[in-house]
């Protein structure tokens, strides 16, 4: 039935691209003769293409790395606290990872079906590996002396890990959110072949016409761009967070 | 389940599908794709590795080697490839291009980080003891950072043959992605069997390079990341 | 190759680019072929730069430094550090090799027949007292500090250097093993009899291991060159007898044995009541040590005892106050100070 379900939205998104290449009403020259980059192309249809699809493939990517993150802060603070859960939450998390996207959005369309929810669920299981073990580096981190203190002082179990553990973890935590967050936003651009959103959809729109260049670069310099934007402000929100880590060099 | 009966049914079949002769079985493909995919990565390695060795022995560059790795994960196998497509378009040399592009970058971050990370002390006894930048490279530094230098190649590795896969969707064939992006003539069940073959065969590759660098990885250091794990050495047992 | 070769340092200098003061200022010193030299001064006194100048670790900006009569700085560096052997205080043992590969490093440099190599290997675990059948196979993380400490003198020993340089090699092992450490290597050093330099911050470190000390005041200057009873008695100035501490008379006690000091004669001590008090010392006891247990004896005088067990004399605390004021009124030898290379032979049959 999924089966049927699979070749219905393969259907469905082959029946929304124009058989015709999407040149848009008003056709330069550049566009006819299908140069290199037209940015009369992008300025035209940054409303109706492109934009959509950034704002999908940011959606996409919040989506998974908040909930990524969620679960791998319960992962990793299990297993900063049972040792022995380390282990086989990395073998697993590993696998996860290393099946390539492709496979594991079809593998998911499966039982799932072809839908926002598959897209969901394999973008967040590729960032459990790199959340859990930087969470848990992080956390592993903080000095025993300082812990020790912590005690010392009266803290309980959990005002030590909310006061002292996890801001001390919060480089490293941060550090895994930007290889996460950019990580992602590159393998959403995979997601349209199972559900229609995110930078890919014009990507594959173009590939389809010729392929039309200008939109194949436009939408790959949007993926690229978004992803190195991102990491761009992670490095600020660190720094915003942690000033302790930069105080040290004077 | 009944669809992953179908896939494994096509699976056993070896890609081949009632009322269409003459596609390629799935064994060929996969050939094909583990063939695309290394030279790839053989390529990047044969760059990479002396780069980020080099940059790690002499402790420069530290934040381009970094920096390279982030944008490196920052580019879409399917953005690179389609911007290859429209600039050189697409064939074996734009693939391998792209392989490449994504995966130096990982590899020349971990090589240097392994190297730059070889504790400096074991570096000066080398040198005090008369050893040439070439013979503590050898001798001590790789050595010592086998296990960084291969988790890169590893990464590398995984993110080659995921996006051997995705090259198909942009065109190019010789691949099991080929099943999965031919909904049409495959039907579901075999882009689910293609899928099902193509994470296999990422996963034989992750463990095959992780028992080759168990294999490298000497004896002493194995021992001595038993030793750092376990509770510290009071020295109570001299003599 | 030679078993020991005398080095000396002329005029040595080291100027870090950008840095105004120098690291080294104009060393000048020999240390005789077969004796321990101990560079002792506090931080930022340039010891270790000093000691890293010899191997040419760092580049020398001006003087020269002569190895066995030849000069270092014409010598091929790589070459030149397989002729030294060099310890530092994380020792470096590289994990990733056996304890024999680690001793064979440089003689595999040298390219020694393996043959060679194996039974150097088996000769200098005997020597450091490690069973070689044992420990030959046995990692750098399967050893105890001590061990990873005495693997590499072994190491540095290898290829049998003429001059070993030892940058504070037991710094980073507890008091009481750091004693035992030092001990064995005196015992080595007697079997051995290389050319050390040998480089610490502990001034009672220096007083036992070295034949020659050489201690460096801040901006790489020598203070005074000079063996440590003579270093103990007659601080070349203020710095020199800060450095070396208020107890320096206590120390340089705890150099001489009873063996060396012209005790009281046997038959006036018969007449004495207090001869036969509860104090006998063997000859072996070192002056300091007697003086301890004088103390805790309420002062009694203690009697002597030769190695038959037979009284040979008596010391009193007198006879120590007069020890140690004859020793300081005695002119300082000539060459004390930099430059000095005349070894002055000093006991306390030179008092009373």
């Amino acid at each position: 039935m999924a089966a049927a379900a699979g070749s219905i939205v393969a259907s469905v998104v082959a029946a929304g691209e124009p058989v015709i290449p999407n040149y848009g009403a008003q056709s330069s020259s550049c566009v006819v003769h299908n140069h290199l980059f037209c940015t009369d192309w992008v300025s035209h249809n940054w409303g109706p293409v492109l934009w959509p699809a950034l704002r999908g493939h940011i959606l996409l990517a919040l989506v998974a790395v908040g909930i990524g993150f969620v679960i791998s802060l319960a992962l990793a603070l299990a297993a900063y606290r049972y040792g022995c859960l380390e282990r086989p939450t990395t073998v697993i998390t590993t696998i996860l990872y290393t099946i390539p996207s492709l496979a594991l959005f079809e593998l998911l369309v499966a039982p799932v079906g072809p839908n926002v929810y598959s897209a969901e669920i394999a973008l967040v299981s590729y960032t459990l590996l790199i959340l859990f073990r930087n969470i848990l580096t992080g956390l592993r981190g903080v000095p025993a002396e300082v812990l020790e203190a912590a005690e010392g002082m009266g803290m309980s179990r959990r005002q030590a890990l909310v006061r002292v553990e996890l801001p001390l973890a919060l480089p490293a935590i941060v550090a895994g959110l930007r290889i996460a967050v950019v990580t992602i936003i590159a393998l959403a651009t995979i997601v349209y072949t199972i559900y229609n959103a995110g930078l890919g959809v014009p990507i594959h729109t173009a590939l389809g016409e010729g392929p039309f260049k200008t939109e194949l670069i436009a939408a790959g310099g949007l993926a690229i761009l978004l992803a190195l934007t991102a990491d761009a402000l992670l490095v600020l929100v660190q720094r915003l967070l942690t000033p302790w880590t930069r105080a040290r060099a004077t | 389940m009944h669809e992953f009966l179908e896939a494994f049914r096509f699976i056993a079949h070896n890609g081949a599908i009632a009322g269409a002769p003459g596609l390629p079985t799935l064994t060929h493909l996969a050939l094909e794709t583990l063939r695309v995919a290394a030279i790839g990565l053989a390529i990047s390695v044969v760059i990479a590795v002396p780069l980020g060795v080099w940059l790690g022995h002499i402790h420069r560059g530290s934040f381009a080697a970094i920096n390279l790795g982030n944008i490196g994960r920052a580019l879409p196998s399917l953005a690179v490839l389609a911007i290859g497509d429209a600039i050189l378009g697409l064939g074996l040399t734009v693939v391998e291009l792209a392989l490449v592009v994504l995966a130096v970058p990982p590899i020349v971050t971990n090589a240097y980080l392994g190297v730059d990370g070889v504790d400096r002390d074991l570096v000066d006894a080398a040198r005090g003891m008369g050893m040439s930048g070439f013979e503590i490279i050898r001798r001590v530094e790789l050595p010592l950072a086998v296990g960084p230098l291969f988790a890169g190649i590893r990464t590398a590795a995984v993110f080659v043959v995921s996006t051997t896969t995705i090259a198909s969707l942009a065109g190019f064939s010789g691949s099991l992605g080929d099943v999965i992006a031919n909904e049409t003539s495959y039907h579901f069940s075999g882009v689910l069997g293609a899928a099902i073959c193509v994470a296999a065969l990422a996963l034989a590759v992750e463990g095959v390079l992780t028992l080759v660098q168990r294999v490298l990885t000497p004896r002493g250091l194995r021992l001595a990341e038993h030793e750092r794990s376990g509770p510290l050495d009071p020295e109570a047992a001299i003599a | 190759m030679a078993q020991a070769a005398e080095l000396e340092l002329r005029g040595v200098s080291k100027r870090y680019a950008g840095q105004r003061e120098p690291a080294i200022h104009g060393l000048s010193f020999t240390v005789p072929a077969g004796d321990v030299c101990v560079l002792v001064g506090p931080s930022g006194s340039g010891k270790t730069t000093a000691l890293r100048l010899i191997n040419r670790m760092i580049p020398t900006t001006s003087g020269d430094i002569l190895l066995g009569g030849r000069s270092v700085l014409e010598r091929e560096p790589k070459e030149l550090r397989r002729e030294i052997g060099y310890v530092i205080q994380q020792i470096g043992l590289f994990p990733h090799q056996t304890v024999g590969e680690n001793i064979a490093t440089v003689p595999r440099l040298l390219g020694w027949h393996k043959d060679r190599i194996h039974a150097r290997v088996t000769e200098l675990l005997e020597l450091i007292d490690l069973d070689p059948a044992e420990m030959r196979e046995r990692y750098p993380a399967q050893l105890s500090g001590g061990q990873r400490q005495r693997v590499g003198v072994a190491r540095a020993l290898a290829a049998d250097p003429p001059l070993m340089l030892m940058d504070e090699p037991f710094g980073a092992i507890d008091p009481i093993n750091r004693g035992r450490l030092q001990d064995e290597f005196l015992r080595l050093q007697a079997k051995v009899k290389k050319t050390v330099v040998f480089v610490t911050h502990d001034i009672d470190e220096a007083i036992k291991m070295g034949d020659r000390i050489a201690i460096l005041r801040e901006g790489g200057v020598l203070a005074q060159y000079d063996t440590p009873r003579e270093i103990l008695t007659h601080p070349a100035d203020d710095f020199v007898a800060q450095f070396v501490g208020a107890d320096r008379g206590l120390k340089r006690l705890a150099l001489t044995t009873l063996a060396e000091v012209r005790l009281i004669e046997p038959d006036t001590m018969t007449r004495e009541p207090s001869a036969n008090g509860a104090l006998r010392l063997p000859r072996e006891t070192s002056v300091r040590d007697a003086l301890s247990l004088m103390l805790t004896a309420d002062g009694e005088p203690a009697s002597v005892l030769d190695d038959e067990g037979n009284v040979e004399g008596l010391l009193t605390l007198a006879l120590i106050e007069q020890m140690l004021s004859d020793e300081a009124a005695e002119a300082p030898h000539a060459g004390a100070g930099a430059g000095s290379s005349t070894v002055i032979e000093q006991t306390a049959e030179g008092g009373r």
